[in-house]
């Protein structure tokens, strides 16, 4: 278990990355990522493998998947913390929270498992196999929803996806 | 130079330097013959890096007292989940009948018998309720009550909640730890789902109704002349007691 700790505890803050811009909702996240080390503890003689990062981020990630599903089936959508005022500590910037709102809101609006192989990869550095172990889906899986998923950000970043999007082209225009 | 074609996988690889050097140098100069392309990936590699930049701040926020994993290790807490009631019945099981068991977080905890039938709901709902494709194996009530009063070895009734505003869906046989058991779901016009879960008893054959309540589910269960009885829904449904009245009421006029 002292093995555990040392293995696992610099991984928390990566944890809480991926949980906190999967489901945006900073208290929710926390809870999904309490919920994740608790089970590894319960579990972390049964993991199959000497890495523990990817089979982390698989409880992690099939948590977050379970409440998107309840979500869905009780028809009621996952609070959305749109203010985040915890998201910085003080002294950060304001211009880099309004950047973290812009982005966080545009990231929300891929479709779920987008957005998860788009955090998986190009944030936390997971190869693709082990992308495609956390998703349970198979390698050629994961590159053409990370093909998706970097075309759909592109456009929201643009501002080219959609029709609230394109109004906010055409104000920018005008100035 | 290799004589392989660039891929759309070799490009994305690229974006996340995952090549080997020297495909990563063909790509390179793929790239610098396609600037409509290169544009393209350019634009994908600033968004990985505005991506990072903008959530790494989370990962410099110190961490909260819940997410101190010294203390989860020393005791480890656990959370009512599917998973691990599953275990907990199967623990439950292997020791036989013990009493005095009792649902975390219940306000009338059911004991024995009839807390492994709420267990059982509660887990037949996590699994088929939340099912889109094929939540029933059987739509048809006649059939319904057909197969599984053969199942059961004894006569069924479907509980009837169309006047509270529930209709039938259908539903299936479920192994239980007691053999198996029938299960309804039912489903309002907002698509709320209810589970009745109904079974001989072996324990607790007759038990008043006693609520459950897990995480994100809800229940009443009770026994009855030898048959026991659980219903279990999504947490907060207020009307989930008049609903377990009614559907007592309806199973004792058989």
């Amino acid at each position: 278990m002292n093995d555990m700790l040392r293995l696992v505890e610099p991984l928390i803050p990566a944890l809480r990355r991926y949980a906190r811009a999967l489901v945006r909702d900073h208290a929710a996240a926390d809870d999904l990522v309490q919920d994740c080390l608790e089970r590894a503890v319960i579990h972390w003689e049964q993991r199959r493998s000497d890495n523990p990062r990817p089979w982390l981020f698989a409880i992690l990630h099939n948590l977050a998947i379970n409440q998107f599903r309840r979500a869905t089936t009780r028809g009621i959508h996952v609070a959305i913390d749109e203010t985040n005022e915890d998201a910085f500590g003080q002294e950060a910037a304001q211009e880099q929270k309004v950047m973290y709102r812009d982005v966080m809101a545009k990231l929300a609006r891929l479709p779920h498992d987008q957005r998860a192989v788009l955090l998986l990869v190009g944030v936390e550095d997971l190869s693709y196999a082990d992308a495609a172990k956390v998703l349970g889906v198979p390698i050629g899986t994961v590159m053409s929803r990370l093909a998706r998923a970097r075309e759909r950000l592109h456009q929201e970043l643009e501002g080219t996806a959609g029709d609230l999007n394109n109004n906010i082209v055409q104000l920018r225009n005008r100035t | 130079m290799s004589n392989r074609p660039i891929t759309e996988d070799d490009l994305h690889a690229y974006v996340d330097r995952a090549l080997e050097p020297e495909r990563e140098a063909e790509i390179i100069a793929y790239l610098e013959k396609h600037p409509d392309m290169a544009k393209r990936i350019a634009a994908y590699s600033d968004e990985r890096n505005l991506l990072r930049s903008v959530l790494l701040p989370i990962t410099e926020e110190p961490l909260p007292p819940q997410l101190n994993l010294a203390r989860m290790i020393e005791r480890p807490r656990r959370r009512p989940s599917s998973f691990r009631w599953a275990i907990a019945a199967m623990l439950m099981l292997s020791i036989g009948g013990l009493g005095g068991w009792v649902i975390r977080g219940a306000a009338l905890a059911p004991a024995g018998g009839l807390a492994a039938l709420a267990e059982e709901a509660s887990d037949s709902y996590k699994v088929y309720a939340s099912d889109r494709t094929r939540p029933v194996e059987l739509r048809d009530s006649a059939e319904l009550v057909q197969w599984v009063s053969n199942r059961l070895r004894q006569p069924v009734k479907l509980p009837d909640l169309s006047k509270s505003g529930y209709r039938l869906m259908g539903g299936r046989v479920v192994p239980t730890a007691h053999g198996p058991a029938a299960m309804f779901m039912y489903d309002d016009d907002h698509g709320e789902r209810l589970v009745v879960l109904t079974r001989p008893m072996t324990s607790d054959q007759n038990a008043p109704m006693a609520a459950h309540s897990g995480d994100d589910v809800a229940g009443f269960s009770w026994a009855d002349g030898g048959t026991g009885y659980s219903l279990v829904g999504p947490r907060g449904v207020d009307s989930l007691r008049p609903l377990a009245n009614e559907i007592r009421k309806q199973a004792q006029t058989i």
